[in-house]
């Protein structure tokens, strides 16, 4: 039943709707997927006996005619997401056997549309990292491999273990969460398709929060078309989240093959970097020319303080952490390490609960936070930002539609092969994190293959609440580009 | 701007997270290439300019200031390390 595996989310509704196949067959048939995948690492904890009973849920409201939406499509979810009664840990040791007594409302509405949880997938450790080698799961592996190679790559992160259970066929879709670029990294890593909407379009109640001004979840799927049906289902106000915006959820799916005809599409000039490897120039100027084939107009735009994006993320993000994470203490849940009074308790757990890349952003943004130093490097940041969102205001108010750009500055690499230097690490997020930065839609969308036969990717990046037009763009891309399979070896 | 080791136990401190000796220098070095990198924005002109406090221009929703949840103390303490009769206990505090 490997063909049940393989197809899309579009077809698998289809193919329900038709009675071809039930939804418990179709849910059958990723289990045994997982299974056999169990040394990619993407699940952290597969769920079998719940993904069967709300299969066979499904298929009784589908015979009834009561499927939603998404009725018998079976998802993965980022551990990062709050699902009640399962174990939810952020692959985190300081959040132990956390069994959550609520469901987050992103996978909630997921569920209420019909959908089946096959299982938690990996992440980077609270979703700190590029590469998915914090988790406390160990790493995630890439289907993906250079041609020739037996070297094992990363999948991207910190949604590695989401993006790698799309691509390898062990989910037809997936939730993922993205706070500098989480979401879109990964897709490109895997050639698949992945959204970060809108700060505000998706609730982030009963989500890890990692840092709360710039987290936001979105879907990674193997289709502008899946990525749309998700993100409609996944969107929507929520009175728990009161950053979460009450504007109306639009049909996405109906905006993958509407006309491009007279859009006007901004290159940025900051993007193009010195030593910028020519692949990826490259891929650049393709995907511009496939937009400017369908009727798009392109123009070069400037977008001055991109460079300081990075460096006040570095910022602004650790700050929100070391904030979000002073919760894990071993009083309320998670784990608890003895020590001779509360504080040496609390100092206990918090070392031994911790991996070296969340100590090391939770002590930054202490220090960035602290008396002395707050307005040289917080206030400092908070102002940069305001200066990044205005360079994408300026861009927009010149009737600029959407800005095209890589996604990434290289394809995936391999596991170990980088992380001596933290900041190189940081460096992959360099075309992405300017999105969170400003609260703004970024897509990435598979695009083409490097010279060693592995995925890149490009992004676009639309106006607020604009999702809409980044998949109508998307999907131009993706007609063009094609559709890339890793072929399979595991 | 850059840290010492001094400060790298007071930050550990702050942050109630232990720290051996053994690792405070390679801690110092991680923190200081992290301040090196964030180093460039002082050259950013920032006169004049807002710190950005809400990253969407909308107000906030404020619910109604009334009781709707409760009752639900067994969820709460259901993953506590250590409880009783739903409280959570942790090292004595005061003598």
């Amino acid at each position: 039943m490997t063909d049940l595996t393989s197809m899309t989310i579009a077809e698998a509704r289809q193919g329900l709707a038709s009675k071809s196949f039930t939804a418990l067959e179709l849910t059958e048939a990723h289990l045994a997927a997982i299974e056999a995948a169990r040394m990619l690492n993407a699940y952290v904890l597969p769920t079998p006996d719940r993904a069967r009973e709300m299969a066979k849920d499904a298929d009784a409201k589908i015979a009834k005619g009561e499927g939603g939406p998404l009725a018998g499509i079976p998802l993965g979810i980022k551990d990062l997401f709050a699902t009640r009664d399962i174990r939810t840990t952020a692959c985190s040791k300081i959040l132990g056997n956390f069994i959550p007594p609520y469901e987050s409302t992103v996978t909630s509405q997921l569920w209420r549309d019909g959908a089946v949880l096959l299982g938690k997938l990996n992440n980077d450790e609270f979703a700190m990292g590029s590469s998915n080698e914090t988790s406390c799961f160990g790493p995630v592996t890439n289907p993906w491999r250079r041609g020739g190679s037996n070297t094992a790559l990363v999948p991207g992160g910190s949604s590695g273990g989401s993006a790698s259970a799309v691509a390898a066929l062990l989910c037809m879709g997936a939730t993922a969460t993205d706070t500098g670029g989480s979401i879109r990294q990964p897709a490109a890593f895997t050639a698949t398709v992945g959204i970060k909407p809108t700060y505000g379009r998706c609730s982030r109640w009963g989500i890890v929060a990692f840092a709360s001004s710039l987290d936001q979840a979105g879907p990674i799927a193997r289709s502008t078309r899946d990525a749309a049906i998700l993100m409609r289902s996944m969107a929507g106000h929520d009175p728990k989240d009161t950053t979460s915006v009450d504007i109306a959820v639009p049909d996405y799916e109906a905006a993958i093959g509407k006309s491009v005809k007279g859009m006007k599409i901004g290159i940025p000039k900051e993007y193009r970097l010195d030593g910028m490897p020519a692949e990826i120039e490259k891929l650049w100027s393709q995907g511009a020319e496939w937009l400017k084939a369908a009727g798009a107009e392109l123009v070069e735009v400037s977008l001055p303080h991109t460079k300081y994006a990075l460096p006040a993320y570095y910022i602004v993000a650790p700050a929100e952490a070391s904030s979000n994470l002073a919760r894990y203490d071993g009083v309320r849940y998670g784990l608890r390490e003895p020590g001779k009074n509360i504080i040496e308790m609390y100092e206990n757990s918090r070392a031994e609960g911790f991996g070296d890349e969340v100590r090391r952003r939770v002590m930054i943004g202490t220090y960035v936070l602290s008396a002395g130093y707050y307005d040289a490097y917080y206030l400092r940041a908070q102002k940069v930002r305001t200066l990044i969102k205005k360079d994408f205001e300026d861009c927009f108010a010149k009737g600029v539609h959407a800005i095209l750009t890589p996604a990434t500055p290289s394809a995936a690499f391999g596991v170990g092969e980088k992380g001596a230097d933290p900041v190189e690490m940081y460096l992959n997020d360099i075309f992405t994190v300017t999105v969170n930065m400003a609260g703004l839609p970024g897509i990435a969308v598979p695009s083409g293959m490097d010279a060693q036969g592995l995925p890149l990717g490009l992004q676009l990046i639309g106006r607020p609440f604009d999702e809409e037009t980044l998949f109508s763009l998307g999907a131009v891309i993706e007609q063009a580009a094609g559709h890339f399979t890793p072929p399979k070896w595991w | 701007m850059s840290v010492d080791a001094t400060t790298v136990r007071r930050i550990a401190h702050l942050a109630r997270i232990a720290v051996s000796d053994a690792e405070v220098p390679h801690l110092q070095g991680e923190l200081n290439a992290m301040l090196a990198f964030v180093e460039q924005l002082s050259e950013v002109n920032v006169e004049g300019v807002e710190p950005m406090t809400s990253v969407t221009p909308m107000e906030m929703k404020k619910r109604a200031d009334v009781v709707n949840d409760g009752e639900i103390a067994d969820d709460i303490v259901r993953n506590a390390p250590d409880t009783l009769n739903h409280f959570f206990l942790v090292p004595k505090v005061v003598e």
